[in-house]
């Protein structure tokens, strides 16, 4: 990889410690993935930041580097281990809290937006068409690519944070042109949002960077969403290009046969305990439409709603949290489904959600039995 | 060879035919690995030169490479066969020195021998 006088010196240590690190990652980054040389970046968004995933190496780290290191570019964050203003409802230990606090403290100090969010891509201001970002947060790389016009490798929690202090990415892969090899046909009729994250999650296992779809029929926001999660979990791809492409590209049907396979592979019980919706987070659209199907009904478990705290608070004043409160949904701010440690495989034996993505972490991670179905469905059998 | 983390080291050999699954398989505080299924199982990686294919598993291992570095119960450096994200970014996290060889270089190191590495004048000097 080619580097300017100013980065070789950088990497050398001759512009400071943090600056020789974050050097030192993306060059080890740039020669991993055959990158010719680094470009700039306009906005990080950063993964590694639930005490649950990262433990006390990640925390110390931060707390180390905070002390001296400094964003250069917009960087947002993903979501942390729960919601400050509730977190006193759930059994979780004083050592989990004060971890999380110490990560949280550690990224304002450098001067990364606290936005605790996997949905960047639906709270922020989507920037003009081909602009580089660096995102490590696996279904926003996706639908920052496949969505927005944006370009960015799926990054890791560290390639992408010293982007964040650099202000560059290494050159390679989906930053550059790309042709996938591999097109995937959608056979199944009338999909919904779960045959989507189905389908993202196949795609994931079978394609390599990027992968292209056809036969996709209009989709709203939840079906976006739930292909982008569902793709990102099964695999390192990340990008949807829409069509046939060439005509020497493998075709694989996606059909109901493979979809029982997925089906199979994630789903592990009849019905859950509770309920969790919002993995990826939701966005105000999809609390609109969860709004106004809940209308004159409550949920008859518990159901825990995820959401961005811009989100909860959009929703707070046009009275739609009062209104789900009312229905019985918990709702969490600045956390999600995935991953997270509020839900114990102690008190809770098996979760139903309409998320590929969620099931995914809750059955791997959680290590609890999960129930698939769509939220239509959700509705219809958990309340009255 | 191709450099992903340059630096100097020299000691003796670690090797390995398995990949190596830093988050969950390495003890932080000795640098043991802990999987009975490796063929590196309750031997530690401290101060060797660890020659294996290449890293797997989650991308958060490579903040357990920093701690092992942090605990000093790192390796000198590290040699592999395969460029993966997890090794390159815990290594460059570490400053832990790592390259890439071929195949061909990989299967001429043996366990125990003594290695010299220099990136910076491309060196890899193994002695019978």
């Amino acid at each position: 990889m080619e580097l300017t006088k100013d980065e070789e010196s950088a990497l050398k240590g001759e512009q400071g410690e943090i600056l020789e690190m974050a050097y030192r990652i993306l060059v080890a980054t740039g020669e991993a993935t055959d990158a010719e040389k680094l470009i700039p970046i306009e906005w990080a968004h950063l993964s590694g930041v639930n005490y649950n995933t990262i433990g006390n190496a990640g925390e110390e780290f931060l707390s180390s580097i905070s002390k001296n290191a400094r964003v250069k570019v917009k960087t947002t964050l993903n979501p942390m281990g729960f919601d400050i203003d509730n977190v006193k409802n759930y059994d979780l230990d004083k050592n989990f809290i004060s971890k999380q606090l110490s990560i949280r403290n550690s990224y304002e100090t450098m001067g990364v937006i606290p936005s605790f969010s996997c949905i960047p891509y639906e709270i922020f201001d989507i920037p003009k068409d081909g602009t580089q970002v660096a995102f490590a947060e696996s279904n926003a790389a996706i639908h920052t690519n496949s969505f927005d016009n944006l370009k960015t490798n799926k990054e890791s929690a560290f390639s992408a944070l010293a982007s964040a202090i650099v202000g560059k990415s290494p050159y390679s892969s989906l930053r550059k042109e790309d042709s996938p090899n591999i097109t995937i046909r959608m056979k199944v009729d009338n999909p919904n949002e779960l045959t989507y994250g189905m389908l993202g999650f196949f795609a994931g296992k079978v394609g390599d960077t990027s992968v292209n779809i056809s036969g996709l029929g209009e989709m709203d926001k939840r079906q976006t969403k739930a292909m982008c999660g569902g793709m990102g979990t099964s695999g390192t791809c990340a990008k949807f290009n829409f069509g046939e492409g060439e005509s020497d590209c493998e075709k694989i049907d996606f059909d109901e046969k493979e979809m029982q396979t997925v089906h199979d592979e994630l789903n592990t019980a009849e019905k859950g305990d509770i309920i969790t919706l919002g993995s990826p987070q939701l966005g105000l659209d999809e609390i609109s439409d969860l709004t106004a199907k809940l209308k004159g009904r409550s949920f008859q478990k518990r159901c825990m709603v995820f959401m961005p705290r811009t989100v909860k608070e959009q929703s707070t004043k046009i009275g739609y949290i009062a209104e789900l409160e009312r229905a019985g949904c918990e709702i969490l701010a600045d956390c999600c489904t995935c991953l997270s440690p509020l839900i114990s495989k102690d008190s809770v034996d098996a979760v139903t959600t309409n998320s590929i993505k969620g099931a995914f972490y809750l059955k791997n991670s959680n290590e609890v039995d999960v129930n698939l179905k769509p939220l239509l469905q959700i509705v219809e059998d958990e309340t009255r | 060879m191709k450099i992903l983390v340059s630096g100097k080291a020299e000691g003796i050999v670690l090797k390995s035919k398995y990949p190596i699954n830093f988050l969950g398989t390495v003890d932080k505080k000795t640098g043991i690995i802990s999987d009975e299924n490796h063929d590196l199982y309750q031997k530690s990686i401290k101060d060797t030169i660890l020659v294996f294919p290449s890293g797997v598993g989650s991308s958060v291992g490579a903040y357990t490479i920093y701690s092992i570095k942090s605990n000093d119960t790192a390796p000198l450096a590290m040699v592999c066969t395969k460029a993966d994200l997890t090794v390159a970014t815990g290594c460059a996290l570490a400053n832990i020195p790592v390259i890439i060889i071929s195949d061909k270089e990989f299967s001429s190191i043996k366990n125990g021998q003594k290695i010299t590495l220099d990136t910076e004048s491309n060196l890899l000097i193994l002695q019978k």
